[in-house]
């Protein structure tokens, strides 16, 4: 029994959260939120190079070998650090080439992906969400037909991960004929989301049928929810340090119970959260048959505290607090996107009732 | 993150299933009538007061957590009866172990894990609440003994109690928290009174306890004079892990999901209302998360690190939780929620009801929510106490 991080977790969690603080400060998050053209790509070279790229990724081809558990405290660093880095990908790729891909597609993909060279892309959101305006793949003869929403990182990956409307699974090269992006403009500046529109686009099959696309919702959740508990962990410490430092009627703020309450449900809501986050992810490799009700749960509860937390670390901000000057917004938006994407929480909780036969299927 | 068994955790786990199913006839049916029985069994197997030493009547094993868990576990899975788990034994015993006399170990500890004597909590005044430290039930020197005036209140058992544990001062001119000490009373001393205190659930569940000159030896002091504050402190811990105990919350959130597969309105299961269905799932979400907060605290105490927050947030969270889930039974009972006393459409005898006031005690009890909020601020987040006010 032991529930808890290992050694090596924590030491990379340390040396991640350094990283992401030299390749992408605050000034960095803005600079990127404020020009289109910024693809990033020096923080996402910082990130590649630390090996975060190969993280999901067997030694084998390249990468790391680690656990959903491992990518997750990755996703919570980047979170943390609001870093402008469309991580799901890099996770939800291998995965699907793990599961649902041939011994070629593999060897093709993988390496490429491991060395960062490649970053990919998942296009899952109206086979997990439900579909809005109409948006949906066809596939039929080797060809995608159709429009695909909500794709993080979809401007600039050069493979495509993309669900079709039966729950199939393809992969669709970055440069493929008949394949228009188009930016989605978005409440959060450091993820950008792509409209993907196919026209007779070349593509090739994934095998692994409709388990595999549960598997990558699932990891997706996780990832998601981790993201968002780093995000609110960071908006908790900055209410909490600037509690201390911020004096009103001769006293720091942080001694009124007014706001130090605040505080203490901050962290009172999301400390649980952080376990269910490591279960969730643990269960994925190691007790799939709870994986989804974990995924789910842990997807749907980050998302209320994580509203909770963005809201009320606000508050205790001030006026302060809704300042661009500040920019604790784009914490407060990236958790914002992370509720909705793939599903808000009403969404989740209707499937985990499902899984569990309390819910017509 | 590794929550597989050991195969010795496994065999442990088998042991106490074997027990169980042996002893099946004797708790269904026996155990609530000859509770002192079935406990004195679980102390010989090693099933309770199992880190006690033999010596003052206990079962002498070296403390070992997780088999303590697998104990919990497995007499929750059968619905065993755990044995005596009364403020004696959760608060008293741990209390004596660390800080009592020789003499105070030998004498208290055996008669109250078999449960021969019953222990009542005398920690609360009528002025001294979340200000605790502020208890003026007096103790005057008197010879070898101190007699003792002033009042209790929330005392649970003390109507059934033969002993009580108490704060009270024993040195007026000493500082607010230096003054107070921790002392054992017989409930049958002359100059005690109990009256029970009717609560907004009907029931007596605590007493106000009057003490007019009780003649009380010096010798009953434990921990020494003066040094009562710290000496409940010590136990103060035990009380707020038994109040948000994640087993119970879960135990609960079961009976719940039962209950709303089973109600009906004009033939639709309340599970098959979506908006019913989506607080129950709200609240698995948050059970889910408290159970693994807990396991997560129980391999911070194994490994002997610091737990933080994590452990800080139990009780506030806990009790809370288990208010909520009481909230929404009595939403999916609907009118039905609204009955009360025995009758013919009463749902488990009214026990969700009950809960739903209870548990609100519970919040307010053991540190209010409020005092738990300031704790988490203070000594989780590094925040500053609230400044005393000024001498007027």
């Amino acid at each position: 029994m032991d529930f808890a991080l290992t050694a090596d977790q924590k030491l990379m969690q340390e040396s991640l959260a350094r990283t992401l603080a030299d390749a992408s400060p605050l000034d960095r998050v803005r600079a990127f939120a404020g020009d289109l053209a910024d693809k990033g790509a020096d923080v996402w070279q910082a990130l590649a190079d630390f090996g975060l790229a190969g993280v999901a990724i067997p030694e084998a081809h390249g990468g790391l070998g680690l656990t959903l558990l491992d990518a997750a405290l990755a996703s919570e660093a980047l979170g943390a650090a609001a870093a402008p880095v469309p991580f799901l990908g890099v996770v939800l790729a291998p995965l699907a080439l793990m599961r649902g891909g041939s011994a070629a597609q593999q060897a093709q993909w993988l390496p490429k992906l491991a060395a960062g060279e490649v970053l990919a892309a998942a296009a899952i959101s109206e086979a997990v969400a439900g579909a809005r305006d109409g948006a949906g793949v066809t596939a039929a003869g080797g060809k995608l037909n159709g429009k695909a929403l909500f794709v993080p990182g979809g401007l600039v990956a050069g493979l495509l991960v993309v669900a079709d409307q039966a729950g199939g699974l393809h992969l669709v090269r970055g440069d493929a004929p008949g394949l228009t992006r188009t930016l989605m403009p978005g409440i959060d500046e450091t993820r950008r989301l792509a409209e993907l529109t196919f026209d007779a686009t070349p593509a090739e099959p994934l095998g692994g049928g409709p388990e595999l696309l549960a598997g990558l919702r699932d990891a997706a959740w996780v990832l998601l929810a981790a993201d968002t508990l780093g995000a609110a962990q960071a908006m908790l410490d900055k209410a909490v340090a600037y509690a201390k430092e911020r004096r009103q009627f001769g006293r720091v703020i942080g001694s009124f119970q007014a706001v130090k309450h605040l505080c203490a449900e901050m962290a009172a809501e999301l400390e649980p959260c952080r376990s269910l986050v490591w279960y969730a992810a643990y269960a994925f490799d190691a007790a799939p048959a709870e994986a989804t009700l974990m995924a789910a749960h842990a997807k749907a509860l980050t998302s209320e505290v994580g509203r909770f937390v963005a809201r009320t670390s606000t508050e205790v901000h001030g006026g302060m607090g809704i300042t661009d000057l500040l920019g604790l917004h784009f914490w407060f938006k990236r958790i914002g996107l992370n509720r909705q994407l793939l599903g808000g929480p009403e969404r989740v909780r209707e499937i985990a009732a499902r899984i569990q036969g309390l819910a017509a299927a | 993150m590794d929550l597989n068994e050991t195969p010795a955790m496994a065999a442990f786990r088998a042991e106490v299933r074997g027990f169980l199913a042996e002893h099946r006839d004797a708790y269904a049916a026996g155990a609530a009538n000859d509770l002192l029985a079935w406990q004195r069994l679980l102390i010989a197997q090693g099933y309770a007061a199992r880190t006690i030493p033999r010596a003052y009547g206990g079962y002498g094993a070296e403390p070992d957590i997780l088999k303590s868990r697998i104990i919990a576990e497995e007499f929750i899975a059968a619905g065993a009866p755990r044995g005596i788990a009364n403020q004696g034994v959760s608060m008293l015993v741990p209390t004596l172990l660390e800080v009592g006399s020789e003499e105070q170990k030998t004498r208290w500890i055996g008669p109250t894990l078999r449960g021969e004597i019953v222990w009542c909590q005398g920690y609360s005044e009528p002025g001294a609440g979340s200000d605790l430290a502020n208890v003026q039930t007096k103790a005057v020197e008197d010879g070898d003994d101190f007699l003792i005036s002033g009042s209790k209140i929330w005392t649970s058992t003390a109507h059934l109690a033969q002993m009580m544990f108490c704060l009270v001062r024993t040195e007026p001119d000493a500082a607010k928290h230096e003054g107070i000490s921790y002392v054992l009373i017989p409930m049958a001393a002359p100059g005690i009174e109990v009256r029970p205190l009717k609560t907004m659930t009907g029931a007596s569940e605590f007493n106000e306890v009057f003490f007019t000159d009780v003649r009380v030896p010096k010798d009953q002091v434990v921990g020494g004079r003066g040094r009562g504050w710290f000496v409940a402190n010590t136990t103060l811990k035990h009380e707020r892990g038994m109040l948000g105990d994640p087993n119970a919350t879960e135990a609960r959130l079961n009976a719940l999901i039962e209950l709303m597969k089973s109600e009906k309105v004009e033939g639709q299961r309340v599970i098959d209302n979506p908006i019913f269905r989506d607080r129950l799932m709200q609240l698995q979400g948050r059970v889910l998360a408290m159970k693994f907060n807990g396991l997560r605290l129980l391999t911070s105490q194994l490994s002997q690190e610091p737990a933080g927050i994590a452990g800080l947030i139990v009780k506030l969270q806990g009790c809370e939780l288990n208010h909520q889930l009481a909230a929404l039974a009595i939403d999916a009972l609907g009118e039905l929620g609204i009955l009360y006393h025995d009758g013919p459409h009463l749902r488990a005898r009214g026990s969700w009801q009950r809960s739903y006031m209870f548990d609100l005690g519970l919040i307010i009890g053991g540190g209010t929510a409020q005092i738990q909020k300031n704790i988490i601020s203070e000594r989780g987040l590094g925040l500053p106490r609230e400044p005393k006010p000024a001498a007027a």
